[in-house]
């Protein structure tokens, strides 16, 4: 009998820290813990006792990444509580901030964090040295998705122009039509970065997951939808907490997710376009066939091509949204609070960011709960990597590339660790 | 000469570069206060020949040390500086700068190593004090 460990003890190329452990006795896997010890930050806590209005600023902060989809889905449900809808040119430009957000975040991930792994580089920094046009088109590509974000919100990290009921200022038709150039540009540097993603390498790993995003009848998801699933769930945003549960694991401070009539899910860039393929622009469909990228996409080393199909289309979408605006009459609607619970929930470049807030007839929190992306997924990349460690030993795969592969593994989620650390009540138990 | 400091306000001496890039405002010098994201770093630095950067540091030094390293001469250590988003911060910034010959021509990075990286805000008094010196020597040059 013999046991072997494999064991990352900080995981490079994710935001925040976290490590893993596999163990394995004789050829079989016998634990797997995607360990999170960024510590918890109890935004939840602190949220209770502050004015609806601070809600989405003060949500920003939990993410330098993905601020923008912690903004909307805070408004999302502070508008739902007042039974406010915004629609038109203020529902537009909340479209084209999410563009801004994903072209950023997806760049930023694809190219400086990932493509290493598949590429057989250390970090970005030696993959450079031989490939430094596909760098540079990446750093180019990610300005431009930060130059929407200080446009449209202030500041490409933490953006302070965004409000319950809309934004506190809108730009000029003339502000958001300076970005045109830079954005045709893009839309060319995606097409370029589609066609060299889907030409790496990718491990031989199909799995059968149960994908979980947003479907809206008209469009690929932002802000609004359905949840739905390839498995059966299609529910209204509103009664997630009767379909999801999260449960606390002893080493990790992020909680897990899990649906409670089946078990772990996967939410993020593949989840979103396997479910939404046919929501996509004709242009970027014919793109992901020609890269024989149609849905369904079962191998998660794949998603790194996907991100870059979202992109494109990121770029496409805010291009149209530009050349159609005209600025809206008012940069908000007038939001009165009211008492009540309400939910939101919009699709950040990792997946599906929850929020359900509890108000007082002054606007009040008096309860919040926030579910990100990353914490969805943990269970779903602990078994990711117990069935991939598995794959590895039956084909003799030699254990440092086995160990590097599970990091590259984790990768594929795009994991935002300190995210994921919200947790309320710390509940260890001596096992 | 552009001069960036760089840091978190709200990590205590994390702020070590922010301090001295306040002090240097209204000075000859062009000054910018910068997170140390490092694509923007890389966007800031570029088209100016000469450039210095200055960052906390922590490194198990004595606090209130101050280091100086010439990015034409010295690889910068990873490990060197606090670490920011998604870990491509001051030193990927500056290697990656290296990689694609995007380095300007003069690249002065002032370190200062730090005591309290806790949240909260005000420096410890020798990172402090070394604010105070690492601002004079920049303002001699």
């Amino acid at each position: 009998m013999s046991r072997k460990t494999i064991k990352v003890d900080y995981l490079a190329r994710v935001e925040g820290e976290g490590g893993l452990s596999i163990k394995m006795k004789d050829d079989r896997v016998v634990d797997v813990q995607l360990r999170i010890f960024e510590p918890p930050r109890f935004f939840e806590a602190f949220l209770q006792g502050r004015s609806f209005m601070e809600v989405p600023d003060i949500t920003a902060r939990i993410c330098g990444i993905c601020p923008v989809a912690y903004q909307m889905s805070s408004c999302h449900a502070m508008e739902s509580i007042a039974g406010v809808q915004v629609d038109g040119m203020l529902r537009e430009l909340r479209r084209l901030l999410y563009c801004g957000e994903w072209i950023e975040s997806h760049a930023l991930h694809t190219f400086m964090l990932h493509a290493p792994d598949f590429l057989g580089y250390p970090d970005a920094i030696q993959m450079a040295k031989d490939h430094p046009d596909l760098v540079k088109l990446a750093l180019r590509l990610k300005k431009h998705g930060n130059d929407i974000m200080v446009r449209l919100a202030g500041r490409e990290i933490h953006p302070i122009n965004v409000r319950v009921g809309g934004f506190y200022r809108v730009p000029t038709r003339q502000e958001l039509l300076s970005l045109v150039d830079d954005l045709k540009w893009s839309r060319d540097a995606a097409r370029e970065a589609v066609e060299a993603l889907a030409g790496l390498p990718f491990p031989e790993f199909e799995q059968d997951y149960e994908y979980v995003a947003l479907r809206h009848p008209d469009e690929y998801p932002f802000n609004e939808g359905r949840l739905v699933s390839n498995k059966g769930l299609d529910i209204d945003i509103a009664d997630y907490d009767q379909h999801f549960v999260e449960v606390h694991v002893a080493y990790s401070s992020a909680l897990h997710s899990r649906l409670k009539k089946r078990d772990n899910y996967h939410v993020g860039p593949l989840a979103r376009y396997n479910l939404n393929f046919d929501r996509l622009p004709s242009s970027v469909k014919k793109i992901a066939k020609a890269h024989k990228l149609e849905p369904p996409v079962n191998n998660p080393f794949r998603s790194i091509a996907v991100r870059g199909l979202e992109t494109l289309f990121a770029v496409e979408e805010a291009l149209r949204i530009i050349e159609s605006y005209e600025p809206p009459p008012l940069p908000y609607v007038e939001v009165v609070p009211r008492a009540g619970t309400g939910h939101g929930c919009t699709e950040a470049p990792r997946g599906i960011l929850y929020h359900r807030y509890t108000l007082d007839d002054n606007g009040i929190v008096l309860d919040a709960r926030i579910v990100p992306p990353t914490s969805q997924n943990q269970k779903t990349i602990e078994n990711d990597l117990w069935r991939f460690v598995e794959q590895g030993i039956a084909t003799n795969m030699e254990h440092d590339l086995l160990a590097h592969t599970c990091e590259q593994a984790i990768r594929n989620y795009d994991p935002c660790i300190s995210c994921s650390t919200h947790f309320l009540k710390l509940d260890f138990e001596q096992v | 000469m552009l001069c960036i400091g760089v840091g978190n306000a709200y990590r205590r001496d994390d702020a070590a570069g922010l301090e001295v890039a306040a002090l240097l405002q209204g000075t000859h010098l062009t000054v910018r206060q910068l997170s140390g994201e490092g694509a923007q770093l890389m966007l800031a630095w570029r088209d100016a020949p000469h450039v210095i950067i200055i960052d906390a540091v922590s490194s198990s030094g004595v606090p209130g040390t101050i280091y100086r390293l010439d990015a034409a001469v010295d690889p910068l250590p990873a490990y060197f500086f606090r670490c920011s988003s998604h870990a491509f911060g001051v030193a990927e910034a500056v290697e990656m700068g290296r990689a694609l010959d995007e380095l300007p021509a003069e690249l002065i990075i002032y370190g200062i190593e730090g005591a309290d990286f806790r949240e909260g805000v005000g420096l410890s008094p020798p990172v402090a004090a070394a604010v105070a010196e690492v601002a004079v020597r920049i303002q001699r040059l």
